[in-house]
């Protein structure tokens, strides 16, 4: 097994001290140096906000795209090399807002991809704002009576599109979540893993001391092939918070339906003098 | 004799002119006969008015007519709306018992399609088939050349309906030869007819084909969405994965996704999908990924006219993106040039990193000609990455390295030992974010001045007749081509079609235009975006801009008529 610090990068840090995402990126090398293939075959990929810069701070590929359009990369990237391993780092606004129909598609597309939303429910980059995860009733600069929108649930939404791995982790508990990503990694198939990360700076509500109280580890007693017994876990919040692998179900993915699995990965594929001339006789 | 023939087929969306006219455009390029198709078509399924115009003569055609001499009206409405668009001598073939046509009108050639159809076939479908063999006997084909497009066109069908088609084309063969009206038109053969029918979306996919794209995606969006068709056709064979977008946005995502990864991939939609992918358009500048895209034009704003033609995008496809970045972007006049210029665009974007172009409207997406088979030797794909046997030589890459011609060798995740960074941040050479003031200036330098640099050698040349002493010079871009070219053909007036529109041929058009006694730019916009272009870059104002916007292309009637007016 590879040491989890085969994957530190030279790019110097710019969190906020204290923050959940430096749990996230513990979690992530430890996971990576689990999963045991070199750097030059991982790509993270993300959007904008903090858990966007988390690829910059692993060794491993990086593409940071645009905000909110690293689900639709990451698949055409598996899509164009299926021996890469692709992870996404996003947040709840990047991911669940921004990105909201990609989220959606991406969970049926259904490539072997796995997805890190660093969830803090709250938007750190632009300062404080309302995510589409904030609880109801939270006040902020923008919302200041309190939200007036229902919170996005997240991992209810991608059990009922089908996703076939869904769980909730917690950025202070990195060995965990390590855990958690390296199932993740293991299933075929989107999988997404939503860890709840406190923001010390802008998330006065959900700090540290919040989610302990609420948060329990599932045991081996929860069976998370039941379907409906897994709506129910997702749904369970605020009072208790359950961590832990939520819901997970063998799927086809892309690869293995739309027949790249069984082709030489597109990258591959040689192009220099690709023959055209006996479909031009289609148009004769 | 007659040089020449058009033929309109119209009727409601849904009853099949497009298969009367596609049978039709085989049956004279098999007779060695030139044809342009266009089609005219409303945004429903079911209904309307739709028309599939065909022009068929003995030397190569590139635009339309704007008067038919056959018309075959598949429905009432048909005669009204188009019988002002019958040349004097033309000839309507109509079924006044199923329309319920009781007037009489010397152009009319009545003949009972539906009962034919259903006497030879069983059933009303079969007319089509019946209308066909009309037409093919009023202009003297054989009936033998027909029947053998039609067993192409059905191909696949079972025998029993192959052969109540041929039937039912025989019935209605035979009702024209039996009648005054056999032969009417009679045409003159030519001495060449192209191998291939084909419009300007096939000839795009077939160039992306050919490019190695190996990744298509795109969400549906008329005229563009036929590319995605013809790639998704031969996708198996090719090994090519195309996947249907969620949205546009996704769609330009995942097409820079796959290339950063090493895969040539392209995207194509039309002026709202655009407007979606322009976020997109800026990240592959950003982050210097090549990505190749379609742009259909047509007529905004907003949903605007979502089956017509418009050349008025120009402007805005120039200036997609916020930033600075370079691109170059394709305007083709003809299937050929759309081919061609598909396949260089992939390598253009491949070497120079860089969303490149390939700007294309309803009216050459949708029609088609007779065209000779692609000279593959000169559509050939370079490569300009890291191959797999030199990447294993590679250390302490960086993506972003700073170089004299502004472009970065290109290595694929992976195939290197190295670890790669790219970002839509600015970035360091090593493709970390950076805020540093002196960086900056050298990416922006990269990106804009140093690229251009190189794509200024390579400039697709405008297509001039020359004509020396010409009374007026037409310019134009993309499908405007056929039009102007018929034009100054019979006027004698010289016409220059630009097939890249930018990075913009300055010095060739300069030196062009440097004896013009008048220029006229032609365009399918309102906003006269080539002149004000032309201006820009050359400081040479036209004298005059020929412009339609009314959702219609220019046929050669129409546009001879305006510059008329003009000289």
């Amino acid at each position: 097994m590879a040491n989890p610090q085969d994957f530190n990068s030279t790019d110097p840090i710019a969190w906020c001290p204290g923050c959940g995402d430096f749990g996230i990126l513990n979690a992530v090398k430890k996971a990576l140096a689990a999963w045991g293939k070199a750097p030059k075959d991982i790509v993270l990929v993300s959007g904008i906000g903090q858990a966007a810069k988390l690829p910059h701070y692993i060794k491993g590929n990086c593409f940071n795209g645009l905000h909110g359009r690293a689900l639709p990369a990451a698949s055409a990237i598996k899509i164009a090399n299926r021996n890469l391993t692709v992870l996404v780092t996003t947040g709840d606004g990047d991911c669940y807002g921004e990105g909201g129909n990609h989220f959606l598609h991406n969970i049926r597309r259904n490539t072997d991809i796995t997805v890190i939303v660093h969830n803090n429910q709250i938007y750190g980059l632009t300062k404080g704002q309302a995510s589409p995860t904030t609880d109801p009733g939270h006040a902020t600069k923008i919302q200041s009576k309190g939200v007036i929108l229902n919170a996005f649930q997240p991992l209810e939404a991608a059990i009922a599109l089908g996703a076939g791995f869904v769980a909730r982790g917690f950025s202070a508990d990195s060995s965990h979540l390590a855990g958690l990503i390296t199932e993740g990694m293991k299933h075929k198939g989107f999988s997404l893993i939503d860890v709840l990360q406190p923001c010390v700076t802008f998330n006065k509500v959900n700090t540290y001391d919040w989610y302990t109280k609420r948060i329990y580890k599932l045991d081996e007693k929860y069976d998370p092939v039941n379907k409906t017994a897994a709506l129910e876990k997702a749904a369970e919040w605020p009072d208790k918070i359950p961590i832990g692998i939520i819901y997970r179900s063998e799927t086809k993915d892309y690869g293995e339906k739309s027949g790249l699995d069984s082709m030489e990965p597109l990258v591959e594929q040689p192009i220099d003098d690709i023959d055209i001339n006996p479909i031009l006789k289609d148009f004769s | 004799m007659n040089t020449e023939l058009t033929i309109r087929i119209c009727g409601e969306a849904g009853q099949g002119m497009q298969t009367v006219g596609e049978t039709l455009c085989s049956l004279y390029q098999q007779a060695g006969l030139n044809i342009f198709a266009n089609q005219d078509y409303m945004s429903r399924v079911r209904g309307g008015n739709n028309f599939f115009q065909l022009r068929i003569a003995g030397e190569p055609l590139y635009t339309p007519r704007a008067k038919a001499d056959i018309l075959v009206a598949l429905d009432a409405a048909s005669i009204g709306l188009h019988a002002p668009a019958l040349n004097e001598g033309g000839i309507i073939i109509l079924d006044k018992k199923k329309t319920g046509i009781t007037q009489e009108n010397k152009s009319f050639c009545d003949v009972p399609l539906s009962d034919i159809a259903i006497k030879t076939g069983g059933k009303e479908i079969f007319l089509n088939a019946v209308a066909c063999g009309a037409v093919s006997a009023l202009s003297a084909m054989e009936f033998e050349s027909l029947a053998k497009v039609l067993r192409k066109v059905f191909s696949g069908k079972p025998e029993e309906i192959i052969n109540k088609n041929l039937d039912a084309a025989k019935a209605g063969y035979d009702f024209i030869n039996s009648s005054p009206r056999k032969n009417t038109f009679s045409l003159k053969k030519g001495s060449h007819a192209g191998a291939m029918v084909m419009n300007g979306n096939q000839a795009i996919a077939l160039g992306a084909i050919r490019a190695g794209c190996k990744f298509y995606t795109a969400y549906p969006m008329t005229p563009s969405t036929s590319i995605m068709d013809t790639i998704a056709h031969y996708a198996e064979q090719f090994h090519i994965i195309v996947e249907q977008a969620e949205d546009e946005v996704a769609a330009i995502n995942m097409a820079l996704g796959a290339s950063f990864a090493g895969v040539r991939a392209m995207t194509g939609t039309s002026g709202g999908g655009f407007a979606l992918m322009v976020e997109g358009v800026s990240l592959a500048g950003m982050t210097e990924t090549p990505v190749v895209v379609a742009l259909s034009q047509r007529p905004g704003p907003a949903t605007g006219f979502p089956t017509r033609t418009e050349q008025a995008d120009l402007n805005f496809l120039l200036h997609a993106g916020h930033g600075e970045f370079a691109r170059a972007v394709f305007s083709p006049g003809t299937a050929e040039e759309a081919f061609y210029l598909t396949v260089k665009a992939f390598n253009l974007a491949e070497r120079y990193q860089i969303p490149v172009f390939i700007m294309t409207d309803q009216h050459l997406a949708d029609s088609s000609r007779d065209i000779d088979a692609f000279d593959t030797g000169n559509a050939r794909v370079k490569r300009f990455i890291i191959s797999k046997e030199e990447s294993k030589k590679i250390s302490g890459y960086k993506r972003y390295a700073l170089t004299d011609s502004g472009v970065s060798p290109r290595a694929l995740p992976s195939w290197i030992e190295d670890v790669i960074y790219v970002d839509s941040d600015e970035h360091t050479e090593e493709g970390h974010i950076t805020e540093d003031a002196d960086v900056r200036v050298s990416m922006v330098e990269k990106r804009l001045y140093k690229k251009y640099a190189g794509l200024k050698t390579e400039i697709e040349k405008p297509v001039s007749h020359n004509t020396e002493g010409a009374k007026a010079i037409l310019i134009g871009f993309g499908s405007t081509y056929g039009a102007i070219k018929e034009t100054a053909e019979k006027l004698g007036t010289d016409c220059i079609h630009l097939p890249q529109i930018w990075p913009f041929p300055t010095e060739e058009l300069t030196a062009l235009l440097a004896k013009a006694k008048k220029t006229i730019s032609v365009e399918n916009n309102a906003g006269a975006q080539l002149a004000g272009l032309i201006r820009r870059e050359t400081g040479i104002k036209t004298d005059a801009s020929i412009l339609k916007f009314d959702g219609r292309p220019f046929d050669a009637d129409y546009l001879i008529d305006r510059v008329r007016k003009e000289l």
